[in-house]
């Protein structure tokens, strides 16, 4: 027997040894008792923890012995692993967002159709149903809750200090200026987690571009060396020195917590950030105002709030039983009711249901606050990484914006830099 | 030799294994020798096929050639920091931290008052993991309520340690220090424990000075430890990653290649072609290192 053929040998034994280990591990039939279901879950926070847990609780308590396991995973982690969770072993049920994040992964194939739900559903919008739409027209989310992003500040400090609310990018400006004289950071600001800042970002571009402009430019279709990218750019590095010095160096906690602390006057937000930084005591404290008018044409038009939802995973084995999707489409039929998000939001007051049918009457006056901005918004943007593809938000536009905010005066060399690789991603399909 | 001598004289069955013998062999080394082509080359070789295509994860594999490599050269504007980054790491790690870690040893070696302590609490960091110092770096460097800036009392402009790009990486690189230089601490007095009394001994009675019998004499019988602290500390800097990645995810000034084929890859992006692309240029990296390496190694068994 010659070396080679010892080694042939060999290799042939041990992938007779491997091989069916391999396959039985990617075969396997459809499993579960139909009434137990498995649902991922990014909300680790302890706040939307626990709300969830309650919300699941009732459901449980209310159906026929189904019941439903959650796995949470860290919310950063949950995301980024998010591709691979989903081609994987996902669980049955999972939480997600609504918009081009979602329908990314409807058109890879790897969410269920719920379109049948959906035709029961009461009580949701036609721009929800817009958000929870793939590209085929079939519903793939059913949405829960959402959180509008705006300027966020506190009542008191405004009041003591006489500062009135403005309206246009110039009283903004001034406004800040005069919080400068009075020894604060005018506008909190942070962006070491690389997503904060887009909010800012969205905001200046929808305000001064309007709504379509900002979906065609995080579809891809504009380009991003356009004079009208370069002034949002421009509109931007005049508010950066009133702006905290170090963002990149901050996490939206830190900023949240300036604004909670005093240290900072005002900060563009979602609802759920200084919400969660403010100890309970204070919250009735907390107070925000629209993003102001930069051309009128647009005027306050566009509100980003981001929808939350959820969605079942195709690639679920447990989802192949048929019992096992009923229960499934049945916990989401409930989710998708005004009862159920109000028992989220009980314990939970830093979002907004979607249903129109939940109980509003005991919101606080910022929830009751954010639902007339939202519902009064002509436009509903989603954020920069939800409107627009995985790859591109992150691996460009994260560190497009750092880099933006740690040099802002290179505006051209960063939007070529942006538009080159923009291309080669969007060319990649 | 006798090999082909035994042939010579007809002795081939005598030479030959038995069946058994063949058995033994193949599972004790077919084996391993398919293990490592399973879960080392075959992952290195999909790796450099794939940095040719295109591919998320999910649909078809596209071929593109190499027009990954041109996008990453020309037009990933993270990328040659990040390249940079890595030698720096290296360059830190091999002229700072390493001879430091070489100079606490010989002065602990000597028997200072304390040793034992020092010993141990500058060890302690090598049992963290880099991750964990980078936690512990940010409970010290962040701007805004890092002890360090709580320490210098500078409020009104204070320092962002980690958050400036031109400063960061000098902050994060002090923190792998701080673990490296234990390591190294511990190898060198392992080392230092085994040169020959006699030695310095002897060349004490023919009149060195201190310096002289250390670098003439000790410093020559740590070879081999050199080249372990040398090998250790070129991978330390190819392989560094999770203290970045738990500062800021190695972005804003904190780039290096291993953060960038993560990005690409395992994170939301899944640019699989893109990502495997940037793995390749690491693999050549090391490979350089490794065959220099190797190189020296051989050379050495030569001229021994």
């Amino acid at each position: 027997m010659s070396r080679r053929n010892l080694l042939r040998g060999a290799a042939v034994g041990a992938g007779a040894v491997t091989l069916p280990a391999l396959l039985t591990a990617c075969g396997g039939g459809p499993g579960g008792d139909g009434k137990t279901i498995t649902l991922g879950s990014n909300s680790s926070d302890p706040v939307p923890k626990k709300a969830f847990a309650e919300a699941f609780d009732a459901y449980a308590a209310q159906s026929d012995g189904r019941k439903i396991k959650v796995n949470t995973v860290d919310h950063n982690t949950f995301q980024e692993n998010i591709n691979r969770y989903l081609q994987g072993k996902p669980d049955d049920v999972f939480m997600w967002f609504a918009g081009n994040r979602m329908q990314f992964f409807a058109e890879k194939g790897l969410l269920h159709d719920v379109s049948d739900n959906w035709q029961d559903y009461k009580g949701f919008s036609a721009a929800l149903k817009a958000q929870s739409t793939g590209a085929d027209g079939k519903q793939y989310l059913t949405p829960y809750y959402y959180y509008p992003w705006a300027v966020f500040h506190r009542k008191s400090l405004f009041t003591e200090r006489g500062y009135q609310v403005p309206k246009t990018l110039d009283e903004y400006v001034a406004l800040a200026k005069q919080m400068q004289k009075d020894k604060l950071d005018p506008i909190a600001f942070c962006d070491k987690d690389g997503w904060p800042a887009m909010g800012t970002f969205d905001y200046i571009n929808m305000r001064t571009n309007g709504y379509e402009f900002h979906k065609s430019l995080m579809a891809g279709e504009e380009a991003w060396t356009d004079k009208r990218v370069r002034e949002v750019f421009d509109t931007w590095r005049r508010l950066l020195p009133y702006c905290q010095q170090g963002a990149n160096g901050r996490t939206w906690q830190e900023a949240a917590t300036s604004l909670q602390k005093r240290d900072a006057g005002m900060a563009v937000f979602g609802l759920p950030h200084p919400g969660a930084q403010f100890p309970k005591a204070e919250q009735g404290d907390l107070d925000f105002f629209p993003f102001p008018v930069i051309n009128p044409e647009h005027g306050q038009d566009a509100v980003e709030a981001p929808i939350d939802g959820f969605l079942l995973a195709k690639k679920s084995k447990n989802l192949k039983n048929k019992k096992s999707l009923e229960s499934a489409k049945d916990l989401l039929k409930w989710l998708a009711t005004g009862k159920a998000e109000d028992i989220y939001l009980k314990s939970d007051p830093n979002n907004i249901a979607v249903n129109d049918q939940a109980d509003t009457s005991n919101y606080s006056a910022i929830q009751k606050k954010a639902v007339e901005l939202v519902s009064g918004a002509k436009q509903i943007s989603q954020f920069m990484d939800r409107d627009s593809r995985p790859d591109f938000s992150s691996t460009v536009m994260i560190p497009a914006i750092q880099k933006f905010i740690s040099s802002p005066n290179d505006v051209d060399g960063l939007v070529n830099d942006i538009e080159r690789q923009k291309k080669s991603i969007f060319a990649s399909d | 030799m006798s090999f082909i001598s035994g042939r010579r004289t007809g002795r081939r069955g005598t030479r030959r294994f038995t069946r058994r013998d063949l058995v033994v062999l193949g599972v004790l080394l077919g084996i391993p020798v398919l293990l490592d082509i399973a879960i080392v080359w075959g992952p290195t070789l999909a790796s450099v096929a794939l940095s040719f295509t295109s591919w998320d994860g999910i649909g078809d594999i596209k071929w593109v050639g190499t027009r990954n490599y041109a996008n990453l050269f020309t037009n990933y504007p993270q990328f040659w920091p990040a390249a940079r980054h890595n030698l720096l790491w290296l360059g830190f790690l091999g002229l700072v931290a390493a001879p430091f870690g070489l100079l606490l040893a010989v002065l602990i070696d000597r028997g200072v008052r304390f040793s034992r302590f020092y010993q141990s609490t500058l060890y302690m960091p090598v049992v963290l993991s880099l991750a964990v110092v980078g936690f512990i770096a940010q409970l010290i460097f962040s701007r805004d309520q890092g002890a360090l800036n709580a320490i210098v009392g500078d409020t009104r402009t204070p320092t962002d340690w980690l958050g400036d790009p031109d400063l960061n990486i000098w902050m994060v690189l002090l923190a792998a220090a701080w673990r490296h230089t234990g390591y190294v601490m511990i190898l060198y007095l392992a080392g230092l424990k085994a040169v020959d009394p006699t030695l310095k001994e002897a060349a004490a009675i023919d009149g060195a000075s201190e310096a002289q019998t250390f670098f003439r004499v000790v410093f020559p019988t740590l070879r081999p430890v050199n080249v372990i602290v040398g090998v250790i500390t070129v991978i330390e800097s190819l392989r560094a990653f999770d203290i970045v990645y738990a500062v800021n995810h190695g972005r804003n000034g904190l780039e290096l290649l291993s953060v960038l084929v993560t990005d690409n890859i395992i994170g939301e992006a899944s640019r699989i072609g893109f990502g495997s692309a940037i793995a390749v240029v690491l693999l050549v990296v090391s490979l350089g290192f490794v065959a220099t390496y190797l190189i020296q190694e051989l050379r050495g068994e030569k001229d021994r």
